[in-house]
Formats: C-alpha cells, sequence, structure tokens
C-alpha cells in the first residue's frame, strides 16, 4: 500500500518536474495585441477577411500582413478597437449590406424545365442554365441560405432568397456562392433598390417574369441623377441616390422597392424600422 | 460462349427490340439544317462561311481551333442564311450555321477518296482530322487524338465497341449488320494509323446477329470478336477494356496508359468513308425510340437535321411527350424542345410520356451500400454525395470523385432514388472550381 502511494506520487513529481520544464522551454511567445484582437473580433470565424478564423486574422494583422479593415461582420466598430490596440488610424469604410436582386419566386416567373434533382442553385444551373426561363434571376433552390454564417438569409414558400438586413453583415458569401450573381453588396444606407438581374429586352423580361425590369426609362426619366439604364436594366446610382424613391410608384413593373417602408410579398419580413447600424448587432447578437 | 465482363454495374431492361429489327433508313433532307460549332469534346471550330455563301455538301464550313478540336462541314448543298445563336442540344443558345438546302445534295467536287495501302499512318491520321472524325458512341472526344498516342506509350492492342449498353439504342447494332465490312475495313486503316496488329471487337452477348456477322466479316482480316455479358455500362471504355483484357486504366489515365485504343464501331465506319470516299463525317444513324413514339426506327441522319423533322420521320408521337432525351436513357440528356437539331454524338432520340415517367421523391440515404456495389468504377458514391452536399469539396476529392463518369448505375439503383450523379457532377465541378481558383 505504502510502496504504491510512494510510487506513484514518485512518478508524479518526475512527470511534475518534466511538464513545468518543457512549458518553460518551449513556450511559444504570443503577441498580446494578438489575444486583445483576437478578443475584439466578432469570434464567428465565417472567413470574410480571407484569413483561417478570427484568430489567422488577429496573427495577420499583428504580423502586419492584413488591413485591419477587412472585417465585415464586425463593422466600423471593431475596425475602432483593433485600431486602438495597433496604435493606428480608424479609417472605417462605408458598411455594405446583401441585396438579392430579384423578385421574381416562382409565382411570378415561368419555367423551361421541371427540376428534380438536387437541390442546389450550382447544381441545377448546369442543366441549360437552370430551370427558370429568366437567364438572371434567383433560382430559389436556397445555396446562399446555406452559405450564409449568420442565418440572415432565408427562402420564402414560392421560392426567392430574402435577406435580413438586420441580421446581414456584409460579409459576402452569398455572393460568392450565388450562380447567378444576383445578390450585390450595396451600400448598408441605401434601401431603395432595382430588384431586378435581367438585361433581357422588355418584350423578352415580360414573357416569363411580371415583374422584371423592362428597360422603359421611366425611373430614369422622373429622377434622372438616381437611375441608369444598362443594356435594358435599370440600377440606382447609390451616389446620388437621394430622391430614388419618388420613382417607386411610377415602376410600371413594381421592380424598384424601398426596404423602410416594404419588401416583396413575405410573411417573414417586417419593414425596416432603423437605419441599418450595419454590423454590430450581428456581432453582439451572436456573442449573447 | 464465354461471356466476359467487369465487377459493378447494373441490369436495366434494354428495351431494344422496337428498333432492333428494322433496318437503316435514310432520313429525307428537311428544309434547313442547324449545324452548331461546338459537337465535339474540346474547343469549339470557327466558322469560316458567312450568311449569303453557298456551299456544298461535304465542304469546310468550320476549321478546327485547336489540336483537340474537329472541323465541321456542311452536311448537304444549299445557301447558309445565318451565323447566329440557336438552341443547342445541352440547352443554351450556341453558336451554329444554319443552311437552307437547295435540294440537290451535291458534294463537293473536289473529295476525293484514297487507297490507304499507298499512304503512310500520318497522312491517314491528317486525313481523319479533316474529316471532323470523333468518337460516335456519344462522348464525340476527337478521333485524331486518341490515334496520336505519346511516343513513350507503346499501344499494342486496338479494342473496337460494339457494345452499345444502353438501353433503347439500337444503332450500332443494325450497322454491325448491315455494314460489318466497312467496318472492318476502318478497323483495317485504324490499326495502319496505329501500327497494331491485335484487334478485339467487343458485342454484347443480346446481339447474336451482330456477333456472328461480325465474326464472320472479320475472319479474313484476322480481327477477333469477343461476346460480352448483357450489363450497363459495358460499353464504358475503361469497364470494356477491364472485361476484354483485365487491365486496370489508372486513376485519371487514358486507355493509351495501358497500351489500349478504343474506337466505337461507327466511327470505324465513319472512318472508311473519310479515305475511301473521301467524305467527312456528315451524316449518322440515329435510333428514334421510346414508349411515346408512333414507330420506332433507325435513320442515317444529316448532322444539323432537327429532331421535330426526325419525329416527324416516324410518324410522330402517340401521346404528348414529357419527357425527351437524347442519346441513351443512362447517360442521355435531357432536351428542353425539338427545336435543336441532331449533331454528331446523337445516338438515339427517346420520347416519353408522363404516365412513362417515374415520380417519386427522393427520399434519404438508408446507407443501403448499393451504390457502392453497383459502381463500376468502385467510387462510394453515397459517401462523396455527401461531401458534396455539405460543400466539403476537399473530402470529396480525397474519394476520388473525379474519377466518376457519370454512367448513371449508382442513381439508377438507389432505392431512395437519390439523385447521385448530379449529386457527384456537382462535387467535380465544385473541386475543379476550387482548383482553378487556388
Amino acid at each position: 500500500m505504502l510502496s504504491a502511494v510512494l510510487g506513484l506520487g514518485q512518478i508524479g513529481l518526475v512527470a511534475a518536474i518534466a511538464l513545468g520544464w518543457a512549458s518553460k522551454k518551449f513556450a511559444v511567445d504570443i503577441d498580446a495585441r494578438e489575444l486583445d484582437i483576437n478578443e475584439v473580433l466578432p469570434g464567428v470565424n465565417c472567413g470574410a477577411c480571407g484569413y483561417p478564423g478570427c484568430s489567422g486574422y488577429a496573427a495577420a494583422i499583428v504580423e502586419g500582413k492584413a488591413a485591419i479593415t477587412l472585417c465585415p461582420p464586425g463593422g466600423g466598430d471593431v475596425v475602432e478597437h483593433i485600431a486602438e490596440i495597433m496604435g493606428l488610424d480608424a479609417n472605417v469604410g462605408e458598411p455594405l449590406l446583401a441585396v438579392v436582386l430579384c423578385q421574381g419566386d416562382n409565382r411570378k416567373t415561368t419555367k423551361k424545365y421541371r427540376y428534380l434533382g438536387l437541390h442546389d442553385c450550382n447544381a441545377a444551373s448546369k442543366i441549360a442554365g437552370g430551370p427558370k426561363d429568366c437567364p438572371a434571376g434567383c433560382l430559389g433552390l436556397g445555396s446562399c441560405v446555406a452559405s450564409c454564417p449568420f442565418e440572415a438569409i432565408e427562402m420564402t414558400a414560392d421560392g426567392l432568397a430574402i435577406i435580413n438586413r438586420e441580421l446581414c453583415t456584409g460579409c459576402g458569401h452569398c455572393i460568392d456562392i450565388c450562380p447567378r450573381q444576383v445578390i450585390r453588396m450595396t451600400p448598408a444606407r441605401e434601401t431603395v433598390h432595382v430588384l431586378c438581374n435581367s438585361h433581357d429586352k422588355g418584350g423578352v423580361v415580360r414573357k416569363y417574369c411580371e415583374t422584371g425590369c423592362i428597360g422603359c426609362n421611366i425611373c430614369k426619366k422622373t429622377v434622372p441623377e438616381a437611375y441608369k439604364i444598362d443594356k435594358f436594366l435599370a440600377r440606382v446610382d447609390y451616389d446620388h441616390a437621394e430622391h430614388a424613391a419618388l420613382a417607386i410608384e411610377k415602376c410600371p413593373p413594381q421592380c424598384i422597392r424601398d426596404f423602410k417602408t416594404a419588401y416583396p410579398e413575405s410573411s417573414h419580413f417586417r419593414p425596416e424600422q432603423k437605419q441599418p447600424s450595419a454590423t454590430l448587432c450581428a456581432g453582439k447578437d451572436l456573442h449573447g | 460462349m464465354n461471356q466476359k465482363t467487369f465487377v459493378g454495374g447494373v441490369h436495366p431492361a434494354d428495351s431494344k427490340h422496337d428498333s432492333d429489327t428494322k433496318p437503316i433508313e435514310a432520313c429525307p433532307l428537311p428544309e434547313q439544317l442547324i449545324i452548331p460549332l461546338s459537337q465535339h469534346i474540346g474547343a469549339p471550330a470557327e466558322a469560316l462561311v458567312k450568311a449569303g455563301d453557298l456551299v456544298f455538301k461535304g465542304q469546310t464550313i468550320a476549321k478546327a481551333s485547336a489540336f483537340v478540336s474537329v472541323p465541321i462541314h456542311a452536311s448537304t448543298s444549299g445557301q447558309v442564311i445565318a451565323v447566329e445563336p440557336r438552341l443547342h442540344p445541352c440547352g443554351k443558345m450556341l453558336p451554329a450555321i444554319v443552311i437552307e438546302a437547295d435540294g440537290e445534295d451535291h458534294w463537293d467536287p473536289s473529295l476525293e477518296g484514297i487507297d490507304p495501302a499507298q499512304w503512310t499512318g500520318d497522312e491517314l491520321r491528317q486525313r481523319i482530322s479533316d474529316a471532323g472524325i470523333v468518337g460516335m458512341g456519344g462522348a464525340t472526344f476527337p478521333t485524331h487524338v486518341k490515334l496520336s498516342p505519346p511516343e513513350d506509350k507503346l499501344i499494342d492492342t486496338l479494342m473496337i465497341n460494339g457494345v452499345e449498353c444502353e438501353p433503347y439504342l439500337t444503332a450500332d447494332h443494325r450497322l454491325m449488320l448491315e455494314q460489318s465490312d466497312k467496318i472492318m475495313d476502318g478497323i483495317d486503316i485504324l490499326r495502319r494509323v496505329l501500327g497494331v496488329k491485335h484487334t478485339i471487337v467487343g458485342i454484347e452477348s443480346n446481339k447474336p446477329d451482330a456477333i456472328a456477322c461480325m465474326a464472320k466479316a472479320g475472319a479474313n482480316h484476322g480481327i477477333q470478336v469477343q461476346a460480352l455479358e448483357v450489363k450497363y455500362p459495358q460499353g464504358a471504355e475503361k469497364q470494356l477494356i477491364d472485361a476484354l483484357l483485365g487491365r486496370e486504366v489508372p486513376s485519371a489515365g487514358l486507355p493509351m496508359d495501358i497500351g489500349v485504343v478504343v474506337q466505337n464501331v461507327a466511327t470505324a465506319a465513319a472512318v472508311s468513308d473519310a479515305i475511301r470516299l473521301g467524305r467527312p463525317l456528315v451524316e449518322r444513324v440515329v435510333t428514334i425510340s421510346g414508349p411515346a413514339v408512333a414507330e420506332a426506327k433507325n435513320l442515317r441522319v444529316r448532322i444539323g437535321t432537327p429532331l421535330s423533322f426526325l419525329v416527324q420521320q416516324c410518324g410522330g408521337n402517340k401521346y404528348e411527350v414529357s419527357k425527351i432525351i437524347m442519346g441513351g436513357p443512362m447517360m442521355g440528356q435531357s432536351q428542353l424542345s425539338l427545336d435543336a437539331p441532331a449533331v454528331r454524338g446523337t445516338s438515339g432520340l427517346l420520347l416519353f410520356g408522363e404516365k412513362d415517367l417515374a415520380k417519386i421523391e427522393a427520399g434519404p440515404c438508408i446507407r443501403c451500400g448499393r451504390c457502392v456495389g453497383a459502381c463500376p468504377l468502385h467510387l462510394l458514391p453515397a459517401t462523396i454525395a455527401s461531401y458534396a452536399t455539405l460543400g466539403m469539396f476537399d473530402e470529396a476529392e480525397a474519394h476520388s470523385a473525379l474519377d466518376c463518369m457519370e454512367c448513371g448505375c449508382c442513381t439508377y439503383i438507389c432505392p431512395a432514388t437519390r439523385p447521385l450523379v448530379q449529386t457527384l457532377r456537382h462535387a467535380k465541378g465544385g473541386i475543379l472550381a476550387k482548383r482553378r481558383r487556388s
């Protein structure tokens, strides 16, 4: 009994000394700033900065390899914190939000064929360009929903991706995954958008979509500085979009929408109550 | 009879009896031919003509734009009325040359046949390339590329594929019955180009008449004909080599890595026409079949003939068509409409009505492993599919997803009717996209 206690005690002592020595000998120097930065980053490891997780980004900042403005989910607050830690000037860029530039759900658009395959937009788009007649609209199979690290994208019952502007952090994952490039980054302060992505001529668009832009120029005639027409498709000029909302009522296919007051008929979308403050909310929410 | 085969595969109903007794008929000349510039694997051809030009049948109207590319020829004489995007069998609008037929069907007078015995292998290979010949089993890989093995690859066997393992299709079957001598002549030319003596013709045992006919024709040429077990995909290149020689093509490798070149019987016949008669590839045999077609037929069709015209020749459709497949049902391509033209890879045209289609919603994978047993390449389709749906493309690649040839056995056998082939194709696309990015 006694010998067992002593024997184990000796083994324990030797191991403790060895471990103590090893922890000193092989200690890795971590820059205290790296730990501090890691602390202020949102911690969701979304990869929007292009580094492997938040800690990877923190290390890259300390090594001077990365700019401090690469964390869209963190937003302006985080940039200021990092600037403080690193002793740099905080030059916060404009916060961006993703917007699905399409309203053509399954009720409003026509289809080329019945699609029964894999529930993935990229897979469907390889079969004759996708089941929708529209070559540019939302395919409604939800690849973006799966890709969003913030659960900010939902699919309506009629098959249209909708981005919740309170949860979106502008990380850009959905932009890369969408085979139609129908999701675009837009300035978070702008709430008026032309929700169409098809460059087809008006007559062609009318055949496959009730609510697609027909390139009629009425929005541009109403508010000339706020709209640009490019190949039969109107776009808001976000640099001069102050009065863009004036054209909403005039648009014949009703494809201009203001997120402040309305959103495409969707049960789970509330009109925006406040100006989106990009982004801080996301990090805080996720941290609880 | 001793029947050889490979491990894996499935046994779909062969459904060939509607058309396997119908002799090949010449399809009449349609008013317009739509000839796409992309009808082969490789770079699309470059158009040499413009709207308003008059062309002869067999005249080169588009030139090869790279080594892996082939020229394209007018399939009848007439006037070019447009060079513009038209509906391609792949479902997209792609550039095509539209020819209005003059009804004369005049061959280009400058085309002349030669005696292959007087010419060298290199010259013959050039002629085969100029004639636009591609693999006619459906994959449309340029034949001259297969006939140009690198110097360090020693080819010891020429394998001729008369398997035709896709259900419904009987085009190669009829060709072997009616033109076995022409096929043998083509094989002789291919042997001369490759400098190969040993030749095996593989035919599935559900075509005993074709086996007898080819064996008789091949006896004088020293060509061996081997019967193969009826199993899909017996006609896939790698499975055919496995069955006939017991050799395995390495992962990401080609048959020429193990000393084999495989050519289809219809390709051999086209080679004979190209050399003996100087005629380029402007027509092919197409099986028009399926439960919805009034009368199944094997037609000799000019490249560019609209599919709707082919259906008319078969008495139209018996009832409303809800699925059109170009090629066989296992690997063929669904068509958006009958406006698309027949191209060099069109081995069949199948029409199905609503009642002929299985309408079972895909269920969850129950890990039964039938796809694993059926996969002729010995992959793990369900595992790769799981990785692909989760976007884990590195893991899919580690499970050899890129070796998948999309034969469709896993989807066919899946009791939950999961779209496995499509998911594997998605995995391959994801892996290649990732490679391009890095």
